[in-house]
């Protein structure tokens, strides 16, 4: 059974509103990746629509995407893990690709989140959590990572500020990347002046700054066997590792507080199916959703021992230049966070930065890269190593 | 149709469940819990069904005594429907066989939680009349 890469990868601008419906939404980064493969859509011999539902109203959104994309009679089907939906959707197409069933799927993710208000947003997504033991205490994705948070400070002695240095390096990136949908630069003093909407609370100890954009956007990723890979592309990225984990949903469930279990087990099965270890990692695009949330994958994935993520921040290691660069194209906190185009947006990154194509955001010559997706409050964990020949 | 759960907390999601007792007992002031009857696994929250033994006989039993704070967070933002309770703290609480997800009760100032401090559960009566519980400082 031969390898399976990724031929062509795609994404729309992520922003605030976008000014049409979700197949439109959809075709802008399925467009990208088609030219991106050099393939015909006739090619495609099935997709994976990845999004979360209840943003838009359209139910079983493949059924019209399909349609939209020029992609029946293909098989299509709806896959969704909340906030890890595409990875997970690329995990099936490696699986139908492997197995032999299909030559080359595309994983299409999207969500239009601007159909809602902000605080309706948030009773969705805490809806994602335990709706019967949790919802009821008025519960949202903030305030879960906030726990996440407070324990972690209380636990390593990790500071706000090291917070803050996360969402100012990911600003770094935000500013160079025409995709996102947060270009500005984002200083410390923000953090420290009550009148900046940055330092705003949200919920303790996250303020407005550590919590990431809401965007409208779509994602495309276009996998392939290793035939089809070497008739279509120059510079195929291999699929070299996979892990995927679950956890309790009500976090009584659940014995850590200052990591996600799922994260560490997804990268446990991710490095040992690519056989290498974190060091060997070039480049990472890790779901920093909140800034604990990247401080946590720093030790969860191994770059950092426990406790010691706050470390690789102050000293600047995780920008383009230092030992591990992570979300240098900006992040969820900045290049933002359309829920079901996420996970194909950061793989995107990853195979540009692998073909050497990520132009001003281009870390230098990197051979293994890796992508951190979760779902939900460390709900579901997806870990995928790409590498290049 | 038995949809007492609808009574749990200040917006709820689920009216029916096979746990609609747990309702009734907050009616009484207690918090309580599912016991499996066959091999003992202590559940909170209360579940109608043992995924250790697949048995589906459970006893309810009382949340007492002291637990410890695992972690919380205070929410200065809500989701629709709960805007008019913030400012409000979250928190998991660890009982030892077990963890209770509530709130803390208002009357304990944010600067006065700390990580580890010892509390205790009660049940408490929302302003709209919905029930929940929240967590309190022990009773010397
Ligand atoms: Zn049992």
């Amino acid at each position: 059974m031969g390898r399976v890469a990724i031929i062509g990868v795609g994404q729309s601008a992520f922003v605030r509103s976008y000014p049409g419906g979700i197949r439109e939404l959809a075709f802008e980064g399925f467009k990208e990746a088609i030219l991106d493969a050099g393939i015909k859509v006739s090619d495609i011999s099935a997709s994976v629509v990845c999004s979360a539902p209840e943003y838009d109203k359209q139910r079983s959104p493949a059924g019209v995407i399909a349609e939209y994309l020029g992609l029946n009679p293909q098989p299509t089907f709806y896959v969704e893990s909340l906030c890890s939906s595409s990875s997970m959707g690329l995990r099936v197409a490696y699986s139908l690709v492997k197995s032999g069933l299909h030559d080359i799927v595309a994983v299409i993710g999207f969500q239009k989140m601007s159909e809602i208000t902000s605080a309706e947003s948030q009773e969705r997504m805490g809806r994602g959590a335990d709706i019967q033991w949790e919802s009821p205490f008025g519960t949202m994705m903030p305030a879960y990572y906030a726990m996440y948070a407070q324990a972690h400070m209380a636990k390593y002695g990790t500071t706000l500020e090291d917070l803050a240095l996360i969402r100012v390096k990911a600003a770094t990136y935000g500013q160079i990347n025409e995709k996102a949908v947060y270009r500005k630069a984002v200083t410390l003093d923000m953090f420290s002046d009550p009148a900046n909407p940055m330092s705003g609370p949200v919920a303790s100890p996250l303020r407005v700054g550590d919590c990431c954009a809401n965007a409208d956007g779509s994602s495309c990723v276009i996998v392939a066997n290793e035939e089809k890979a070497k008739i279509f592309s120059k510079k195929p990225v291999w699929i070299l590792g996979l892990g995927s984990a679950t956890a309790p949903v009500n976090v009584t469930g659940r014995e850590l507080f200052t990591g996600l279990a799922v994260a560490r087990a997804a990268a446990e099965q991710a490095y040992k199916m690519a056989g290498i270890t974190p060091d060997k990692v070039d480049v990472a695009e890790v779901h920093d959703c909140f800034t604990i949330a990247e401080m946590m994958a720093y030790e969860d994935l191994g770059f950092a021992k426990p406790g010691e993520g706050k470390d690789l921040i102050r000293s600047k290691e995780t920008y383009k230049e230092g030992k591990i660069p992570v979300n240098v194209d900006g992040g969820l906190l900045s290049k933002g966070h359309p829920i079901g185009a996420t996970g194909g947006s950061q793989i995107r990154t990853i195979v540009l930065q692998l073909r050497g194509e990520a132009g001003p955001m281009q870390v230098k010559d990197p051979v293994i890269g890796l992508v951190h997706n979760i779902g939900g409050v460390g709900l579901y964990g997806n870990v995928t190593i790409l590498g290049r020949e | 149709m038995d949809d007492r759960f609808k009574r749990f907390g200040t917006v709820s999601f689920t009216a029916v469940t096979k746990t609609n007792d747990f309702i009734s007992h907050l009616e009484a002031g207690k918090v309580t819990g599912t016991r499996c009857r066959v091999c003992n696994k202590l559940f909170f929250p209360p579940r109608a069904d043992c995924f250790f033994c697949l048995s589906s006989d459970m006893e309810w039993f009382p949340v007492s005594g002291k637990g410890r704070l695992i972690t919380y967070s205070t929410l200065r933002y809500a989701p629709v429907g709960f805007e008019k309770d913030i400012p409000y703290t979250i928190a998991v609480v660890d009982f030892g066989e077990y963890k209770v997800f509530g709130r803390i009760a208002k009357d304990i100032p944010e600067d006065k939680i700390s990580i580890g401090m010892e509390l205790e559960v009660k049940v408490n009566e929302l302003p709209n009349g919905q029930l929940n519980y929240v967590f309190c400082l022990p009773r010397l």
